[in-house]
């Protein structure tokens, strides 16, 4: 955690969002890469392999930006970010394609509430209204189950959130695992394919966006405060509490909504893709990438999930990296990619403020 | 109604003494290095492994002896793994920010985790526990005790007096508790505070070795992962009993233990591990320094 309380004005990948060019760099910021993955992917340019990963790589900055509000910008320390991933993927998963209230294996499906809403095709794209609205939900499960976790936690000290939040991710894997109406082990499956590259670069685009205007808006000092020294910030007439709360539910609401995306992207969902495993690893990105940072968490996760890829021929090998390569951050590398003064990155511009 | 009850009282007993025993590592190294030892809980899956191996090397025959040297060996080596784990990745960050380490702890934690899958002779798989304390049942006034619950039992009570014994009565202890009160001081006081800190964790770990034997004893299945949930809800008595406090991590182990055998009987097991932070979430709202503990004030 660095010292400066001030909130800095800096861009994203080193675009700059200042002075007259302000709206022009955040519209191309959006639509640059919202409409160039999407008409290559839809010209045949860019096979479904790559376009997977693309996805993935979205979802996951999605994830670690999110999770950065929390662990970043208010300095608390959640680790069970998949937690809220899988009740945003299970709750809009079942609003879609409806739960099973008969036994295990018996297929007497209740349709999903938003199953019959219509759905849009534009060059190739579905936009689902069921989909989106599905997605809102389950993202505002997540945010008010963070609500009612975050009450009991944030009146204790710092330390107790961290297990609160690893038992909580524990608990709704396990529930979902014994839960016959979702499916249990086997999970959700026949997912409509409703995420697609255009839904995934908005959400990017809104979690970054959010994170950022959070940040410098008075709410956002207010939550810079809290995590610079809490007592202090109390004595200012912050309601720390309240803050606290706040920050927690939007990470947990951004979680929520990369949990939708992954769902209806990969098209099933079971109780083992949001495991504590999971949440580790997007606790890895935002710390390789450089905590507190927006450009550094979405760098951190790119690099992340790039490298899982590149990796898989390690088998089993690869999953015991992620947490040698944590040990070898905090202890030798605590600043993280963008934070450090290494030779191949390029310094930030906002030390001239 | 009386031997159910009977019954309830020797597995929550049995339950309980298993969380104590890991809580103690848990709060000791807590109450020194205010870290939260994730990595606890691994230590006590591979010290139900090692017991597994001796076993299984040695070819020993079943019964009270082949318990005590699977065990001590245990102990032993929990206590060097342990010590290894603060060696190289606690103490180059002990003036960094306290986070900083626990994060490390998690990474340890997993490493551990994922590091046995991954080595051949361990695995993914579940494997079964050797019956290292042969099958015989007892019948006490209608309340049936395996033998290996009896075992574990005795064992437990023993390394709980041992434990309080090195802390509340030996110079390692005194030293323990002095620089859990103050650091700074108990270095000027001429102790060396990396030695107390190895010892700490040694104990602790030594505690959570067997542990992880008497556990895979009871519930013979084991697999690099099985430490997880013990570990969390080991951590949950620490919590209860005041984090700091070793006899309150004794009997906050007890206490969780006796809920959780007491729902067992009418809830299913998923409601069971919900239940067990269903405490800490009241007692972190009702009483965050937990029974024993005592609050820190926090300077400006």
């Amino acid at each position: 955690m660095s010292t400066n309380v001030k909130p800095k004005r800096r861009g994203f990948l080193g675009i700059t969002f200042e002075g007259p060019s302000f709206w022009i760099s955040w519209a191309l910021f959006i639509l640059v890469p919202l409409l160039l993955v999407a008409v290559l992917y839809a010209r045949g340019d860019i096979n479904s392999y790559y376009y997977d990963v693309l996805m993935r790589i979205g979802i996951a900055v999605v994830m670690s930006v999110s999770l950065n509000i929390i662990n970043g910008h208010l300095g608390q320390f959640s680790i069970g970010h998949a937690g809220f991933m899988g009740i945003g993927a299970y709750v809009s998963g079942v609003l879609i394609v409806g739960g099973n209230p008969g036994r295990a294996g018996v297929s007497l499906r209740i349709p999903g509430l938003f199953s019959n809403l219509p759905v849009f095709n534009i060059g190739g794209y579905d936009f689902s209204v069921g989909f989106i609205l599905a997605a809102l939900v389950g993202a505002l499960a997540a945010a008010m189950l963070a609500f009612i976790i975050g009450i009991p936690s944030f009146r204790a000290r710092g330390d107790y959130l961290c297990v609160v939040t690893l038992a909580l991710n524990m608990i709704i894997v396990n529930i979902f695992l014994n839960m016959d109406y979702v499916g249990g082990a086997r999970g959700l499956t026949g997912l409509p394919s409703f995420s697609n590259w255009i839904w995934v670069w908005l959400t990017v685009a809104a979690v970054i966006i959010v994170s950022r205007n959070l940040i410098t808006s008075s709410h956002g000092r207010a939550i810079l405060a809290v995590r610079e020294n809490e007592v202090a910030a109390e004595i200012g007439g912050i309601n720390v509490l309240r803050y606290k709360l706040i920050a927690f539910a939007i990470g947990a609401f951004f979680a929520g909504l990369g949990g939708a995306l992954i769902g209806f992207h990969v098209q099933f969902i079971n109780p083992n893709m949001f495991n504590i495993f999971k949440s580790i690893d997007y606790m890895i990105m935002i710390y390789l990438g450089g905590i507190g940072s927006i450009t550094g968490t979405a760098l951190g996760a790119i690099l992340w999930t790039f490298l899982q890829e590149v990796l898989r021929p390690l088998g089993v090998w690869r999953l015991v990296m992620g947490p040698a390569l944590l040990i070898v951050i905090m202890i030798f590398w605590t600043k993280g990619l963008t934070q450090s003064e290494l030779p191949f990155i390029i310094k930030k511009k906002a030390k001239k403020e | 109604m009386e031997t159910v009850i009977g019954q309830q009282l020797v597995n929550a007993l049995q339950l309980g003494s298993a969380y104590a025993l890991l809580a103690v590592g848990y709060t000791m190294v807590y109450g020194v290095l205010r870290l939260i030892n994730f990595a606890h809980a691994d230590i006590f899956m591979i010290g139900a492994y090692v017991g597994f191996f001796i076993f299984n090397t040695f070819g020993l025959a079943s019964g009270v002896t082949a318990f005590i040297i699977c065990v001590l060996g245990a102990m032993i080596g929990a206590a060097i793994l342990a010590v290894v784990i603060e060696r190289v990745a606690y103490r180059p960050l002990r003036t960094a920010p306290r986070l900083s380490a626990m994060i490390t702890a998690i990474g340890v934690s997993l490493f551990l985790e994922h590091g046995s899958r991954a080595v051949p002779f361990i695995g993914p798989s579940f494997r079964r526990y050797p019956d290292i304390i042969a099958h015989t049942t007892y019948e006490i006034g209608g309340i049936y005790l395996t033998a290996a619950v009896t075992v574990v039992l005795i064992t437990s009570v023993i390394l709980m007096a041992i434990l309080s014994y090195i802390v509340s009565r030996t110079m390692v202890g005194k030293a323990m508790r002095a620089s859990s009160y103050d650091k700074e001081a108990t270095q000027l006081m001429g102790i060396n505070l990396n030695r107390i800190i190895t010892y700490t964790f040694a104990i602790g770990a030594a505690e959570a070795g067997a542990a992880g034997v008497m556990w895979a004893l009871v519930y013979p299945m084991i697999d690099p992962y099985m430490g997880m949930m013990p570990g969390i809800k080991a951590f949950v008595a620490a919590v209860v009993g005041g984090i700091g406090s070793v006899p309150g991590a004794l009997i906050g182990g007890f206490i969780l233990g006796g809920v959780e055998t007491a729902t067992a009987a009418f809830l299913p097991s998923m409601y069971r591990d919900a239940l067990a932070f269903s405490i800490l979430a009241i007692v972190l709202i009702f009483k965050p320094t937990g029974l024993f503990g005592v609050g820190v004030l926090e300077k400006v």
